[in-house]
């Protein structure tokens, strides 16, 4: 260490300052910030653990242990593959709500603050990061379905509309777990505050099990909330088989999210450091 | 442009709906091109007055000019011409030295490729050439501190603010800091610095101002502060509180402050210790009193705030953290 050799001359070289837009400084703070919590992804192997391994292992449980006892129209792998996608990109932005609260405690957040930086990369960095992380993991999810027998009917281009439905629609739930990363006061409450909205809204919905054996009470909850209508969405495109008005209503409803919990988590960010 | 780096006028800052004022009429002057020191202990103010001035924290009322920049209408020309340091050494522990440069370069809008030719710079600077490439949850507390550090420094910013920057660090990694800081400090660059070491605002800082819940209490040159406080401190201990009260007594006179009595210690701060310590012992001797132990030793931070208040430093630091509102972050107390 030679401190010594620091102090005469620290001034250095001279800044060279970039010339960009506005729009294109916003773009580029928020790639800049979604790279960085990608590379932190790969750099914690209980996150890549989280993101990969997890959805591996729901899809070999309900194919191999459940899925026998399931019965459904078509073969249950058809139907469980498009459901576990959903599920996985929802579970999926969990990743923001910890890690805006890991970068809260830790202060970073400040540091941010005190940067010119546009003020809402730390928000879109940590969505986008999730958006990418997600088609990753989508491509994974895909390709061990098909090794464990799925087969979907519909066209490429059906399938890859179905990738970009259920996309789109936890990104835009995204900006509501960002709101929850900046409410909590540690990552590990954050956790604890969004478990109890992501399991009801995977497990009581339509992506594990069709939902004629529900109770009727929880089958009108079931077949009415939006991760539901998602999957059914997501399943006829895949599988090339009707589904309504899924598509339509799953978008509105992923708009209505954006709209609400992007302003939210905006001002959330605003009020806390 | 002002002749001040800094220009804060009454600067008030309360949370909690008021209940809780963080800053209390506070008005700062710092003249460019030296280090400004801003003393205190844990819940006085000091952080709230850098999270203002590094436009984080909007004051409550009063106005704030950073390098002739509003804080609150010019934020933004602001943060292009400050660096942030402190003493939670914020960077990102699952980038490496490098990349947390990079990062912190990029977002400061500087060239990509110039980005990397800084940030090899600052890491060979700072001594962590080696470890460039590895995360910083590999780092030490000093090379955490010397990163974040570089990582103020990434655009060359005018003003810096160091927050408690060797709190928690060995003596070897703070007289490394220190030496940087010194650096910087000729070649320009202005610091406006918080600590709670009286030594470290002594050997850094020309001009200090002391903080207490939230208020102003002094300023001046730390010349002029430790003339007022007296050089030495004087500190008695005896063989029980008893004599430990009629002591206290019988020495008042021998020191212009207050002492300062905890159990069957009794301390006060003198301008010449040896004549002072003679002093003492004539008046206890001729009570009758044995002392069980005396020291002199040079006046720490608690021993300013003590002449200068009447009341210990850290006493009431954390229920009186008035730096954050409550719910807020789970972090320790800090000021």
């Amino acid at each position: 260490m030679t401190i010594s050799s620091a102090t005469s001359s620290l001034t250095g070289s001279t800044p060279v300052l970039s010339q960009k837009s506005a729009l294109r400084w916003v773009v580029s703070d928020v790639l800049t910030m979604a790279r960085r919590n990608l590379l932190a992804l790969v750099r914690i192997p209980e996150s890549l653990v989280f993101a990969v391994i997890q959805p591996v292992m729901f899809v070999l449980l309900f194919r191999y242990v459940f899925g026998g006892a399931i019965h459904t129209k078509f073969s249950y792998v058809n139907f469980l593959i498009p459901g576990i996608l959903v599920q996985t990109t929802i579970f999926g932005a969990l990743g923001t709500t910890i890690g805006l609260a890991e970068d809260l405690q830790r202060g970073l957040i400040e540091r941010f603050r005190a940067l010119p930086m546009a003020r809402m990369a730390v928000l879109g960095g940590r969505t986008v990061a999730d958006l990418v992380r997600n088609i990753g993991v989508v491509a994974i999810i895909t390709v061990v379905g098909i090794g464990v027998g799925f087969r979907p009917h519909g066209s490429l281009v059906a399938y890859a509309q179905g990738c970009l439905l259920m996309l789109v629609f936890a990104y835009c739930l995204s900006w509501g777990f960002a709101y929850v990363g900046l409410a909590a006061p540690n990552s590990e409450t954050a956790q604890a505050m969004a478990f109890p909205v992501i399991f009801p809204m995977t497990f009581a919905s339509s992506i594990f099990v069709p939902l004629s054996t529900m109770p009727s009470w929880l089958r009108v909850f079931a077949r009415n909330q939006p991760v539901s209508q998602t999957a059914e969405a997501v399943r006829g495109l895949m599988l090339g088989s009707p589904h309504g008005n899924s598509t339509w209503i799953s978008l509105l409803w992923a708009a209505g999210a954006l709209a609400i919990l992007a302003p939210m988590a905006t001002r959330r960010y605003r009020r806390v450091a | 442009m002002s002749e001040f780096a800094v220009e804060a006028l009454s600067i008030v800052r309360t949370f909690n709906d008021g209940e809780v004022r963080a800053l209390d009429d506070v008005t700062l002057r710092v003249p460019r091109g030296e280090v400004f020191g801003l003393l205190g202990p844990n819940g006085s103010g000091k952080t709230t007055m850098i999270r203002i001035l590094s436009t984080i924290l909007a004051p409550t009322s009063g106005s704030a000019r950073v390098n002739g920049f509003d804080v609150v209408k010019q934020a933004a020309a602001v943060r292009h011409s400050i660096g942030l340091a402190g003493q939670y050494a914020t960077v990102d522990e699952n980038l490496t030295g490098f990349e947390n440069l990079r990062m912190i370069g990029l977002l400061n809008h500087l060239d990509k490729g110039y980005v990397v030719k800084r940030a090899r710079e600052l890491l060979e600077q700072f001594g962590l050439s080696d470890a460039a490439n590895r995360t910083t949850k590999t780092y030490s507390g000093g090379m955490r501190r010397r990163l974040d550090l570089g990582a103020a420094l990434v655009a060359h910013p005018p003003l810096l603010f160091l927050d408690e920057p060797t709190t928690g660090l060995d003596p070897q990694s703070r007289q490394d800091l220190w030496a940087i800081i010194e650096g910087l400090v000729e070649t320009g660059t202005t610091v406006l610095l918080t600590t709670q070491y009286l030594e470290e605002a002594d050997r850094l800082a020309r001009q200090l101002v002391v903080l207490d819940h939230g208020k102003i209490i002094a300023e001046g040159t730390s010349q002029e502060m430790k003339t007022r406080l007296g050089n030495t401190v004087l500190s008695l201990s005896f063989a029980n509180i008893d004599d430990a009260s009629r002591g206290s007594a019988l020495i008042i006179g021998i020191s212009s402050t207050p002492a300062n009595v905890d159990g069957t210690v009794v301390e006060i701060t003198v301008d010449h210790g040896p004549s002072a310590a003679a002093d003492a012992l004539r008046r206890l001797d001729g009570a009758r009193i044995t002392l069980a132990g005396l020291s002199l030793r040079e006046p720490s931070l608690d021993d300013v705030f003590l002449s200068l208040t009447g009341h210990r430093a850290e006493d009431e630091a954390f229920e009186q953290d008035g730096d954050k509102p409550k719910g807020r972050r789970g972090r320790k107390a800090r000021t």
